[in-house]
């Protein structure tokens, strides 16, 4: 019987064996692959379907594949898509109502019965879904379909060996190394024999793992995986200090930098729809032909749309201004008031698939070097 | 991981309900009511999302009785996609409902107290429940003053029963209208001249609806006349879709309005409201 605390060592075909462990036990498996120019989460059937030799290189407004000349199946830093994109579908349906001359019939949709297992989580990306696990499923009026994915997702964590110029999961203390609710963790070893050096995270984890031939992590195994961390974690592209980032920002709400940032974002949503831990949405009107039965679905929303925060009267939030700060404060200050962490887990996706490059570290910076004298928030 | 997070009830299910009585208050706005035997509980000021089929749904305060609970009541201003839509629903007609939500007013706190009433509109919408509380129990409370305010004597709502109130010894209604014609003899203005002249206490409670520039307009008169802010409530109005904390879209600064909200103490929202456009 393996140990909670025991790491194990896998090869290739042994990691090869713990996806199909996976599957053979009815789990979906949804991991990275290439897809479309990018390293996306998709199904994958096994072992085959993760890309190899791929990295990423991340720069804001920037994106791009490169071959990484080895053998590496988790050599890139995070994929555009997020593991929302799992447990917060963009598209849910929610109810149903059916209209008929006795009245309406309603019909709560039918709670996903699809047990997942996500192949290759990052830390930045589990400190994500434990934020949003906060947001959703634990309130007063959790919502009842995440809540049913997530208790069916089984979660293989890959710790980082390879961030990318837009990362800064080191200042938002989520990673390199993934710590947290996972079920396996994997360290992916490139020197000498290609091997994954395996943590346990759970009786889930360990009963998987139980399934496939494995041999005990020597002192060298554990040291090398630690390496593999401890020198990602130098390899930062972005940092942002989050000492008093909170009182910063609510301290400068009429900053002259959010009208500076205005001026060049094209409240395009990209930022909030790459976002880990952007968790709004909409509800959605459907119905049929016959017009009898209507469908009320859930979608992503985001803070930047113009319709977002209309009332009668208008938006309370005309301005890309008042956007953008919404967007940022909420991140880095007012979750802090609400949920008691940091909504920004510094997976720097908002940096890279901003069409203009706006970088939020940046801002951080400007306001930070310049902060206002007195605000409005104060009085 | 397979996490120890409890299985949830689907938050956006609704319960269809049939309307009872549909009646006409004002040009643009109508009242609901719908039976429920078994009893809605609610507490004064808080809200129902109401789902029209096929169209859409809506935060729409609660306006009735809570000591009648077997009668639930919405009054609605047609504004726009779906409140028009529900302006053309008659008896028998079926909405969904879902609710109650959000916070309520401080009855229970302001025991002992006078309590001022201050709403412009069709605030006094999601201030009746309270009003009714503060009346059947008027033993509870010291003195009760009611100000109200209308565009003009056309749209003020609750009409008849204002005038039973007025007519009660033990309580002050006071009426106010932007512009009137000839026929109307009380005064004209805005809600916040009626505190000219009226006797007011640093310790008494000040529940205030209305629309957003009425109200601060109403929280200044009173920091003059030596209110404190942390003796005022306030209800707000944002844009809500799920109404229990998970779409996102009530968000003020720290604040979710549907499940913080939307009764405020005003010191405690007031910094957010202070920033334009938070
Ligand atoms: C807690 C709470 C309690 C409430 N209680 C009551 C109550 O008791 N009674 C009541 O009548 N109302 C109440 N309201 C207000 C009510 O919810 C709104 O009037 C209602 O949601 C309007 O919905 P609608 O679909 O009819 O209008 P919408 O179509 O949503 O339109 C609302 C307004 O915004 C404008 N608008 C919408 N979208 C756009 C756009 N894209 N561009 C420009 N303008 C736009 C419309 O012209 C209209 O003026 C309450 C609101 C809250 C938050
Ligand atoms: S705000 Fe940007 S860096 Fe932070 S979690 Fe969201 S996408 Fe990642
Ligand atoms: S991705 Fe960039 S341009 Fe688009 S809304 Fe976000 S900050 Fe603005
Ligand atoms: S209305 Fe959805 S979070 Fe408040």
């Amino acid at each position: 019987m393996l140990d909670l605390n025991q790491r194990v060592v896998l090869d290739r075909a042994g990691f090869a064996a713990l996806l199909q462990a996976l599957a053979d036990d009815g789990h979906a498996l949804v991991g990275p692959t290439v897809g479309d120019g990018a390293i996306v989460l998709d199904a994958i059937a096994g072992i085959d379907d993760l890309p190899r030799g791929v990295g990423d290189d991340q720069a804001p407004g920037h994106y791009r594949l490169r071959d990484r000349g080895d053998a590496a199946l988790f050599g890139y830093a995070v994929s555009p898509h997020a593991w929302k994109r799992e447990l917060l579908p963009p598209r849910v349906p929610l109810v149903q109502i059916r209209r008929s001359a006795t009245g309406l019939a309603i019909e709560a949709a039918p709670a996903p019965t699809r047990k997942v297992a996500f192949i290759g989580v990052r830390g930045c990306e589990l400190a994500a879904i434990a934020i949003q696990d906060r947001v959703l499923a634990t309130g007063a009026h959790p919502d009842a379909d995440y809540a049913a994915r997530r208790a069916q997702s089984f979660i293989l964590a890959v710790h980082c060996g390879s961030p990318a110029g837009t990362c800064f999961c080191v200042s938002m203390e989520t990673g390199p190394r993934a710590r947290g609710a996972f079920d396996l963790a994997a360290t992916e070893l490139l020197d000498g024999e290609h091997r994954f050096v395996i943590e346990i995270g759970s009786d889930a984890g360990r009963a998987i793992l139980a399934r496939v031939a494995s041999r005990t992590a020597t002192t060298d195994d554990v040291t090398a995986a630690t390496a593999v961390t401890d020198h990602a974690a130098t390899q930062m592209g972005r940092a942002m200090p989050t000492a008093g980032l909170r009182d910063l920002l609510m301290a400068n709400l009429e900053h002259p930098r959010w009208q500076h940032v205005a001026d060049r974002c094209l409240g395009c949503a990209n930022c909030t729809m790459s976002c880990p831990t952007c968790f709004c949405t909409s509800v959605e009107d459907t119905t049929d032909l016959s017009g009898d039965v209507a469908t009320r679905t859930r979608r992503w929303d985001s803070c930047f749309t113009a319709d977002f925060a209309y009332v009668h009267g208008g938006s309370a939030r005309p301005s890309l201004r008042a956007r953008y700060r919404q967007w940022m404060t909420h991140k880095l200050a007012t979750w802090h008031d609400q949920f008691d962490s940091s909504g920004c887990v510094g997976c720097g996706r908002c940096i890279t698939w901003c069409p203009v490059g706006i970088d939020l570290t940046e801002e951080v910076a400007a306001i930070r070097a310049a902060p206002a004298p007195r605000s409005h928030a104060d009085g | 991981m397979a996490t120890s997070l409890p299985v949830a009830a689907n938050a956006y299910a609704l319960e269809p309900m049939t309307i009872a009585r549909a009646s006409r208050d004002l040009d643009d706005v109508f009242t609901f009511e719908f039976d429920v035997p078994g009893g809605f509980a609610f507490r004064p000021g808080q809200f129902n999302m109401l789902y029209v089929h096929g169209v859409g749904e809506v935060p729409i305060s609660i306006s009735g009785d809570p000591a009648t609970p077997q009668r639930l009541v919405h009054t609605i201003r047609a504004v726009g996609t779906v409140t028009r839509v529900m302006d053309k629903l008659k008896a028998g007609d079926v909405l969904g409902v879902r609710g109650p939500y959000g916070a309520a007013w401080p009855l229970d706190e302001l025991r002992g107290k006078d309590v001022l009433v201050m709403t412009g509109g069709l605030g006094l919408a999601p201030l009746r429940p309270a009003i009714l509380h503060l009346l059947a129990h008027r033993g509870d409370y010291g003195r009760i003053t009611i100000l109200y305010g209308a565009r003009s004597p056309a749209d003020i709502l609750y009409r008849d029963e204002l005038a039973r109130w007025r007519g009660r010894f033990d309580c002050r209604v006071e009426a106010i209208v932007d512009r009137a014609g000839r026929d109307w003899y009380g005064p004209i203005g805005v809600v916040t001249r009626l505190l000219d002249g009226l006797p007011l206490d640093p310790d008494d409670g000040v529940l205030l609806c209305g629309p957003e520039i009425m109200m601060r307009f109403a929280v200044r008169a009173l920091d003059e006349r030596g209110v404190p802010r942390t003796n005022i409530w306030v209800s707000l109005e944002r844009s809500m879709k799920c109404g229990v904390g998970l779409c996102g879209h009530c968000q003020l600064g720290g604040s979710f309005v549907c499940k913080d909200g939307p009764v405020y103490r005003f010191d405690r929202i007031a910094p957010a409201l202070q920033v334009r456009e938070l």
